[in-house]
């Protein structure tokens, strides 16, 4: 019992992570179709924003964030600009190449730009240790991730449901010609969405860092990965599957290796992608339709 | 008010629109009726700039709005609702109007539009905070028109609004249609249902294989021969 809680705490902070990213996938996926396979070294380029706003800079922790989030956003727009909007109206295939494309170029160019050698976040959050019920241990670090996904969720819900541009986003990624007959620029749209979703890998990154110290430029490539299989365990395109499937990786996750079965952690993952693409392909919260044509 | 000119419009190597021009006059209800697969929705899609014409001219109340962007379009008072409703279904009835009224930042007269709405279409208030997608077809049509309503558009554009609904409902729905254009609102109607299209309208253009092939006044088109014979059965 006590093991089943404490991996249930740890898992939670691994979950928020994926989560956060997930919600990058989620979001691109449910507006242009795009599976963003560059999404995950967003997120380590966040990371490495992060780093360098608190090692370099100096800069506390929020600041750092909002940093790397702010500038996350618009390597997001660029990429969406250059890579994919030649593509809107391609075969899907060339787009998804192209992702991969764009991932090589980022991990690659990363490695050139900082070395391959894996860096030491500084320590912005000095750990502090709470003891709950007994030998439970929550740190002060596992609250903060908590705390700032669920701010950020929060957040993301209310821009989605309630502004302008977040009623345009769901407008568009359910109809792209009605959108546009409602006057909506959907360009524009499809650009904030790539902003918001890598905003939000950028956070995920920066919270890595902090939660782990440590950041290498090929490390987005695992995360992304699983915070791809969240997004389709949750139902891809669909925003809340994407939150409830990156918490549940991440536990799943944390009890596999908490039951000293570390090495099966990363296959595990992979395991239950396979399963939900062949009980329910639509994922937890989709509804099993065809296809639009 | 419209004026298209020699509009040519390809889907890759195939060649849909072939050379279609039309005029519909401020105040006036225009139809243009032809079989399936005749270029109807292929013609609005292009004055609406959905799809961009290889050649010809598009001119919206004398300015030239060839290959400008939708939402442009949209915010000069021309708007269209788009064959198979197109609503939101996952989303409710009020938020779908309120994207019909996306580029008005004025929320007073978002307000009153959507009251105008739901005074022309009580069902639609009454059903405010039912999701789109649970509406019946002839709700849902209402819903797609009063969308297109919340824009304040000068010229609308309507295609096939009597597909798949009851007789019933195809009354109310060409009376609503007469009702708008009463009230100011210059129309162009896309129908497959020549002969209710042709009876409320002043003018029709009958469209086959991408050409117009007969253009006059509607009585006119409703007596002659060939409508007679290939629209309204005989
Ligand atoms: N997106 C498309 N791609 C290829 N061909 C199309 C497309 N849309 C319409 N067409 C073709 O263009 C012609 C006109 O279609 P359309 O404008 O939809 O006719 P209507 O509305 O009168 O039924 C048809 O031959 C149709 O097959
Ligand atoms: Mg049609």
């Amino acid at each position: 019992m006590e093991v089943f809680l404490q991996q249930l705490i740890n898992g939670i902070s691994l979950g928020s992570i994926y989560a956060l990213i997930a919600l990058g996938y989620t979001m691109v996926y449910g507006i242009v179709q795009l599976i963003n396979f560059a999404h995950g070294d967003v997120y380590m380029v966040g990371a490495y924003l992060g780093f360098f706003a608190t090692a370099i800079l100096g800069w506390p922790f929020l600041p750092a964030l909002l940093l790397s989030m702010v500038v996350c956003a618009i390597l997001g727009m660029v990429i969406e600009k250059l890579a994919y909007t030649p593509l809107r109206n391609a075969p899907r295939i060339a787009a998804l190449i192209t992702a991969i494309g764009v991932s090589l170029f980022l991990e690659y160019g990363m490695m050139l730009l900082v070395t391959p050698q894996v860096r030491t976040f500084p320590q912005v959050l000095p750990e502090v240790q709470y003891k709950l019920l007994g030998n439970l241990v929550i740190t002060n670090r596992q609250i903060i991730i908590l705390v700032v996904t669920i701010a950020l969720m929060l957040l993301l819900q209310y821009i989605v449901h309630k502004t302008k541009i977040g009623k345009a986003m769901r407008a568009v990624s359910h109809d792209k010609q009605a959108a546009q007959l409602m006057g909506i620029n959907v360009n524009k749209t499809i650009s904030a969405t790539f902003a918001i979703g890598s905003a939000l890998a950028a956070a995920a990154g920066v919270l890595v860092g902090i939660y782990y110290n440590a950041i290498n430029p090929l490390m987005g490539i695992m995360p992304g990965l699983k915070a791809f299989v969240a997004a389709v365990l949750g139902g891809i395109g669909i925003i809340p599957g994407a939150m409830t499937g990156g918490f549940l990786l991440g536990i799943v996750e944390a009890m596999v290796s908490g039951y000293g079965k570390s090495l099966y952690r990363d296959p595990v993952a992979f395991v239950i992608l396979i399963i939900i693409l062949i009980v329910k392909p639509a994922g937890l919260f989709g509804k099993n339709v065809r296809e639009k044509v | 008010m419209l004026k298209v000119e020699d509009v040519h419009v390809y889907y890759g190597a195939i060649h849909a629109i072939k050379g279609i021009s039309l005029e519909v006059p401020q105040g006036q209800i225009v139809t243009l009726i032809g079989a399936n697969g005749a270029g109807k929705t292929s013609t609005l899609n292009t004055i609406c700039g959905l799809i961009k014409p290889k050649s010809g001219r598009i001119t919206f109340e004398g300015k030239d709005i060839t290959g400008m962007a939708t939402p442009e379009i949209v915010k000069m008072g021309l708007t269209q609702v788009p064959e198979g409703r197109r609503i939101f279904a996952n989303m409710p009835v009020y938020e779908n109007l309120e994207l019909g009224a996306f580029l008005n930042k004025n929320k007073k007269e978002v307000a009153e539009a959507m009251e105008n709405v739901y005074t022309r279409f009580p069902r639609l208030r009454e059903r405010k905070n039912q999701l789109a997608g649970s509406l019946s077809g002839g709700e849902q049509q209402m819903l797609a028109m009063g969308r297109a309503l919340m824009s304040k558009p000068r010229l609308l554009l309507l295609d096939e609004p009597s597909m798949g609904l009851s007789p019933i409902l195809v009354k109310e729905i060409f009376s609503i249609i007469k009702e708008l254009n009463e009230q100011g609102t210059t129309i162009l109607l896309v129908e497959q249902n020549a002969k209710m299209a042709l009876s409320i309208a002043h003018r029709g253009y009958v469209v086959e294989t991408g050409r117009i092939v007969l253009a006059g006044d509607a009585k006119e088109l409703l007596e002659s021969p060939e409508v007679k014979r290939a629209y309204l059965g005989g």
